[in-house]
Parts: structure tokens; C-alpha cells; sequence
């Protein structure tokens, strides 16, 4: 799998942080950061929930 | 006559105000901490979502289903414009009281509250507020020193619910160290019970020119704070300081920021005085599971459920309804965060459930703006409070206990305690 990001939507809440902070974190103006873009194991879970609980749909999944 | 109901039908049967007389009525009150005022239930267990009439006497819809209501909060087909017509009516005066400030941002829609939104983003992301840590510990272990000089009963909300998120707030704008007292004071007058609303009116009046005051000196004397650095940013950007914006930015977070932290501050500490075995559980890992038991009353007590309202600008089907543009929607949070679809037992208060996904900051772009900070606050009280007060109990019956049913945001408006 692999995570995009559209950082004109984000709204700097965090939520991807807390939820999966291997895979995400946030930028000098809060708008979030990849760590990884292609997230394995127990990481690639919870980049799947961060995914869900963003409330801008300011990431989205892509299959491999 | 038979019909066959359809889509619009059920429009045209629930259209007016006229018609409203005999929908329930919303906002509804709570009767018990542990359970769901029925309209919901009622709602729920229809086909699809129906109607409630307002304050005013005029309909708008409810969403009570977690897909229906995470899908108006984030759709941009619906404006959070508390002015706009076809808004629902939560309060008497709501209209008249909102159109005497500066526009807040939580009224804001797609440009201007992105505009508004993102020089902000950046004081409360995750790193941010972890760097508050030191200073929110300080605050917390000043207020239950004060607590524990008080004579027996004496009361937590007094003592921590209410001076705890003032001094929050006092901290984030940067007011001066003599003034906290004083700003202190104030705050914890308008949530007092049984104030007025014309008292209400004075103090927020004082309150903003409390604020004002203070935004007008960090003009003159930027310091390390929030306002100050907007002030110095806004300088560089646009050359001048929006006065008018600075304004409605400091009272949206004491408003946002003071009744609801409060609230599940006094929510929390109830909660684990009256399951002590989930607090043992809990409190024997607090670092791991305090974040957890935090996540789990903010969906069991959906504080803030009454105002996550919206008004559609153009038709949009929902839930297998169509709401018409100018139709007010209530999108429920307590109802979502109970949803049996979603949440497994909602009706079941488990503090090591682990579940992220409740939207009791709301969703969409308005999702509340100091979450993190207020998740911090939260864990930094109640860590603090049961290492340091281990004997804490109720000084009162549950059932003396005064529940805030006749406010906006649910809490108590007291909370005895001894140790």
C-alpha cells in the first residue's frame, strides 16, 4: 500500500499523529508530514485507521 | 389517501414551521449521565432521518447515524454560517447574540475559514502541545495545592474544573501574571449556576474588552504567545494586525476551550470516583491508559452534542433523504458516537476500549481546533490528581449530584469531594 497526502485540505487537527505516529507527523505549520509513504506491519494498520479518522480526507490509500 | 412515501413526500409532510407543531423537540435535555435522551433511540430506529422542531418553532433534521453525520460535517454543500438563513436555532437570542461580535471561525465556510484556520494550526499540532507539558504540570499542581488547603467537602469544580482551563486559556494568550487572578474570576462567574443572561452578557462583555485590552498591549510588546505571534506573523504577511480577528480568535478559545474542559474535567474525575475498578485498571498503567480512558468518556459523554449544526446550500441526499437547500441539519455527535453500527455496547462505558474514531471534536474542517491540548489537559489532571490524592471519594450520593442538564455543554455544576 501506499499513502498520499493533499496537504490543501488538511486542517492541521493531528489525528494521523495520534494515531499512527510512525507513519505521520506534522510540519512547522502543523499541516501533517509523511515519515513513510509505504507503511509494513503493525504500522501499515495504523496508518489505515489515521487514514479513517481524518476529518478533511486529507490522505488517501493506494493498493499496490 | 395512501401514498407511497418517497423522498419527497416526506419533504413535503415535514416542510414547515406550521406543520413542526407535533416533531419532538430539540435541543432535548438529559435525564442521567448514562443514558441517551430518546429522541435519538426514536430517530435511530426509523427508516432513515426525520425531522425535530427548534426554539423557534421551525423544523431542520436530525442525523443521528456516524456515516450521516461524519458525511454533513465534512461536506462543503453545507454551511457552518450561524447567520445564515434556514440555520437552526439551538438558543433563544442565538441570531441576535451572534451578530453583535466579530465573526468567529467555527461560522466560517471553505476559503475564509481556511484562511483563518491555517496561521493558527500550527500552536496546537501534536509537537506543540507536548511542549506545553511542563507548564500545564505546574498549573494542575498549583490548583490541587489550592485544593487541598480548603476545608472538607470541598468542591473539585471550583477548586480544578473551573481555574484549571482558565489559566489554560490565560497561559495560551499570554496574560500577565497580576491579571490571572482577575481573569480567573470572571470566567468561572459565567459558568456559575443560576447566572443570568443579561449577567452572562456583562461578563462577556468585560471579557472582551479583557482581551482586547490584552491583544492591544502585545501590539505594542509582542511577548512568547499565542496572539504575539499571530501579531508578528500578520505584520510580515499583510503588513498590519486584524484587530477584528485577533478578537473573535482569543474569546473562540475561552469560549470553546473553558465550559468543555471543565465539563470533562469534573466528568472524568466523577467517573473514576464511581467505577473504581476500571480506575485501578487504568491507573495501573496511567502513562498507556489515562490517553485511552480520555478517548473513551469524550464518546460516551458527547459533551459538546448540542451545536454541530449545519445548513445545506444546495440539495443534497443523505441517508436516503433529500435535504433541501435552506434546511437546517443537527448532526448529532452523541447520537454517532452511540451508534451500535460503529461502536460495539455503546451504551457501555469502557475505559480501556481504545476506540479513536468518535467524533466528539466533531469532524470535517471545524473538528475542534485545541483537541490535543485539551487531551493533554485532561491526562495531566487526572494523572495528577489520583497520584497525588489516592483517598479522593465523593462527599455526596451520586444522586445529590448536580448534573448540568440545563446547559449547553453537559457536566456538573459541582462536585464534593473529600479525601
Amino acid at each position: 500500500m501506499r499513502i498520499a497526502k493533499h496537504d490543501e485540505r488538511c486542517v492541521g487537527s493531528g489525528q494521523c499523529v495520534l494515531t499512527e505516529p510512525a507513519v505521520f507527523s506534522q510540519d512547522d505549520n502543523g499541516v501533517v508530514l509523511l515519515l513513510t509513504d509505504r507503511p509494513e506491519g503493525p504500522a501499515a494498520e495504523g496508518a489505515r485507521k489515521a487514514v479513517f479518522v481524518c476529518p478533511t480526507k486529507s490522505l488517501s490509500i493506494m493498493e499496490d | 389517501m395512501s401514498q407511497t412515501p418517497t423522498v419527497d413526500n416526506v419533504n413535503d409532510a415535514l416542510g414547515t414551521a406550521a406543520e413542526a407543531a407535533d416533531l419532538p423537540t430539540y435541543p432535548v435535555t438529559r435525564t442521567c449521565p448514562y443514558s441517551a435522551p430518546p429522541v435519538y433511540e426514536e430517530v435511530r430506529n426509523g427508516e432513515r432521518p426525520k425531522k425535530v422542531r427548534m426554539q423557534d418553532g421551525n423544523p431542520a433534521w436530525m442525523l443521528t447515524r456516524y456515516e450521516d453525520v461524519r458525511s454533513v460535517l465534512a461536506d462543503p454543500r453545507f454551511s457552518a454560517d450561524r447567520l445564515a438563513p434556514g440555520f437552526p436555532i439551538l438558543a433563544p437570542g442565538q441570531r441576535e447574540g451572534l451578530s453583535r461580535q466579530p465573526k468567529f471561525m467555527l461560522s466560517m465556510d471553505g476559503k475564509e475559514h481556511n484562511d483563518a484556520r491555517r496561521p493558527v494550526i500550527s500552536e496546537f499540532s501534536v509537537r506543540r502541545v507536548a511542549t506545553m507539558r511542563p507548564r500545564i504540570q505546574e498549573i494542575v499542581d498549583d490548583a490541587i495545592d489550592e485544593l487541598l488547603k480548603q476545608p472538607q467537602p470541598a468542591d473539585l469544580v471550583k477548586w480544578i474544573g473551573h481555574p484549571v482551563p482558565a489559566m489554560m486559556v490565560a497561559e495560551l494568550v499570554g496574560a500577565p501574571l497580576e491579571q490571572q487572578p482577575y481573569f480567573r474570576d470572571l470566567t468561572s462567574r459565567i459558568l456559575a449556576k443560576g447566572v443570568t443572561w443579561e449577567e452572562r452578557f456583562e461578563i462577556s462583555k468585560t471579557l472582551r474588552k479583557f482581551m482586547d485590552e490584552l491583544i492591544a498591549s502585545k501590539a505594542e510588546n509582542p511577548g512568547d504567545d499565542l496572539l504575539s505571534r499571530q501579531i508578528i506573523q500578520q505584520r510580515e504577511e499583510h503588513g498590519e494586525v486584524n484587530f477584528e480577528g485577533l478578537s473573535a480568535l482569543a474569546h473562540l478559545l475561552l469560549f470553546a476551550g473553558h465550559d468543555s474542559s471543565a465539563g470533562l474535567i469534573s466528568l472524568g474525575v466523577y467517573t473514576f470516583l464511581t467505577n473504581p475498578e476500571q480506575r485501578a485498571a487504568v491507573m495501573a498503567e496511567p502513562k498507556e491508559r489515562i490517553p485511552l480512558a480520555i478517548e473513551e468518556m469524550l464518546r460516551f459523554y458527547s459533551i459538546t452534542d448540542i451545536g454541530a449544526a449545519r445548513v445545506a446550500l444546495e440539495d443534497v441526499e443523505i441517508g436516503g433523504v433529500t435535504i433541501r437547500a435552506g434546511e437546517g441539519v443537527i448532526a448529532s455527535v452523541y447520537a454517532a458516537n452511540h451508534d451500535p453500527e460503529v461502536f460495539e455496547n455503546p451504551g457501555e462505558l469502557d475505559l480501556l476500549r481504545g476506540d479513536r474514531h468518535h467524533v466528539a471534536f466533531g469532524y470535517g474542517p471545524h473538528q475542534c481546533l485545541a483537541q490535543n491540548l485539551s487531551r493533554l489537559e485532561l491526562e495531566v489532571v487526572f494523572e495528577t490528581l489520583f497520584r497525588r490524592i489516592p483517598t479522593l471519594q465523593l462527599a455526596v450520593d451520586v444522586d445529590e449530584l448536580p448534573f448540568k442538564y440545563d446547559s449547553v455543554v453537559f457536566g456538573l455544576h459541582a462536585l464534593p469531594v473529600t479525601w
